[in-house]
């Protein structure tokens, strides 16, 4: 069982806590005395350890490495701002009912740390366990989730088979049988659900800061420096050469690039995948619905907006956009699936770069430059893993050695063939 | 939604194709010799350029033909096609 998040204690490190008395105290006084989340350090000659990407992998991982390795002077560094990737770019989904030993392991950390995060940041992330129901619409299907579901109980993971009108019952708005592919059942996590992605980067960077940790946006980098040894020594950066003895990376879809800097070449493929919000609306969607057969998921964000997922385009890019016939498809599954949404008016669209890698499954853990760690192949659900990757990966860079959670997720697997086959549980077509 | 210039049927739609992965990728040729790293690397080590990709496209509703081409993955821009056995042609920013 999960111990007790370590938490922040928000007032000993300068930070403004947030309370309820602290909001309504500043509501009366026009919100003039708030601070900035965060500093905007220059960039020191040299750190203790460097986290490369500021998203919710790189800047959790930073914070564990101050709050519970005792390694304070680390610096985060981040192309563009933070939580301007992935983190800000996904569908919120949080769920951990994978079929393998080694996935339930890893996703089930994260989903038990979800559930203390706002009071472990002194930041509300808005963790939300709605529940999360995937849909069954063939036969294929019904065989595959319910092995899932047996795989999960034994494993001690939430999950659950329900009838088409269980699952009905537990979303009223879906359309279970007049649809070209009927509802033949579902699987139900309900402690799965969403969280506020932005807030999960805020947080994580605004207790890391507290903490001591260089948070340097606008700051890409160049180079990846080794000493004669062949040991990490530091990074060139668009803003400077700094050292560093200890390099991880998270830089989710630009891996392939930061890490053949350093001369490492990784079994992943970048490709986009999108995601769109709807107008927003009165509250009328209670739950998380994912259908990976005719594609779509769907959840409502507090704001009202429902938030729709798409599946990957069918071609690498880095160009953070993709095909509109994807989202099309995508939208013809919602229409499908909730008739009621069929006048509703989509706001924005955006894509996000996803690291896919053969098996589905993470590589977290060293590489074979010493001093070099890697966080990537997180590929299309990557944020339900965050507060759990960022764990164990500031575990990993701090003791040299993989935390037994990602011990199997190592880039070596494929060599060896350890391979960790999720791709039925992935629920995004790949 | 790309558009795409078979080699042997001109320009198409992209839901007419079906990717085929990363280019003049070799399997060994006598796989019994090389060690597990070599076959790692074949099947699953893969270049993921940000920049000009040389990549497989079948025109699976179309002629069913496996072709080659070079694409921008920075802007999705071809720049151009080729058929198989060809050697990529000198990347260049009109589409082909």
């Amino acid at each position: 069982m999960m111990r007790p998040q370590s938490r922040v204690p928000a007032k000993k490190y300068g930070m403004q806590p947030f309370s309820a008395l602290s909001l309504i105290l500043r509501g009366l006084t026009g919100q003039k005395s708030w601070q900035p989340q965060w500093r905007s350090p220059e960039p020191k000659k040299s750190y203790d350890a460097i986290i490369i990407g500021g998203g919710g992998h790189g800047l959790g991982a930073a914070f564990y490495l101050a709050s519970e390795h005792g390694l304070s002077n680390v610096a985060v560094l981040e192309k563009g701002w933070i939580g301007g990737g992935n983190t800000g770019r996904n569908t919120t989904i949080i769920r951990s009912n994978y079929l393998f030993d080694e996935s339930a392991a890893l996703y089930n950390h994260a989903l038990e740390m979800w559930s203390d995060l706002s009071h472990a940041l002194n930041y509300n992330v808005m963790f939300s366990p709605r529940g999360v129901m995937m849909l069954a619409h063939t036969v294929h299907d019904m065989q595959v989730f319910k092995r899932h579901v047996y795989a999960n109980r034994a494993a001690g993971v939430d999950n659950a088979w329900l009838t088409p009108e269980e699952a009905r019952a537990f979303c009223p708005p879906l359309n279970i049988g007049d649809i070209r592919y009927p509802v033949l059942g579902a699987a139900l996590q309900r402690r799965g659900g969403t969280a506020r992605h932005d807030a999960v980067a805020w947080g994580y960077a605004r207790a890391a800061d507290a903490l001591g940790v260089d948070i340097l946006e606008n700051c890409e980098v160049t180079g990846i420096l080794k000493d004669t040894g062949g040991h990490v020594a530091g990074v060139e950066t668009t803003r400077g050469t700094i050292h560093a003895p200890r390099i991880g990376v998270a830089a989710a879809g630009n891996t392939s690039v930061v890490m053949k800097l350093a001369g490492v070449d990784l079994p992943l493929e970048s490709y986009p995948l999108q995601a769109l919000v709807s107008e927003p609306i009165k509250p009328c969607f209670p739950c998380v619905v994912m259908s990976n057969t005719i594609h779509a998921y769907i959840s409502q964000s507090d704001k009202g907006e429902l938030v729709i997922g798409a599946g990957t385009d069918a071609y690498t890019s880095y160009t953070q956009r993709g095909g509109l016939h994807i989202t099309s498809h995508a939208l013809e599954a919602i229409c499908e699936l909730f008739p009621m949404f069929r006048r509703l008016k989509m706001l924005r669209s955006w894509g996000g770069i996803v690291d896919v890698t053969p098996d589905r499954s993470p590589i977290i853990g060293k590489t074979p430059v010493p001093g070099l760690y890697v966080n990537c192949g997180w590929g299309t659900g990557g944020f339900k893993a965050t507060p759990g990757s960022a764990h164990v990966f500031a575990w990993t860079i701090a003791r040299d050695e993989p935390h037994p959670i990602n011990a199997p997720f190592t880039l070596e697997r494929f060599r060896d063939g350890n391979l960790i086959d999720e791709a039925a549980a992935a629920a995004v077509a790949h | 939604m790309l558009l795409i210039n078979c080699p042997y049927c001109g320009e198409r739609p992209e839901p007419e194709f079906v990717y085929g992965g990363q280019a003049h990728i070799a399997r060994p040729a006598q796989p019994a010799e090389v060690d597990t790293q070599h076959w790692a690397d074949y099947l699953y080590r893969r270049d993921n350029v940000r920049g000009v990709h040389a990549e497989r496209w079948r025109h699976a509703h179309g002629c069913g033909r496996f072709f080659n081409a070079l694409r921008d993955t920075t802007t999705d821009q071809f720049l151009g096609t080729y058929k198989v056995g060809e050697t990529p042609p000198a990347p260049s920013k009109e589409r082909a």
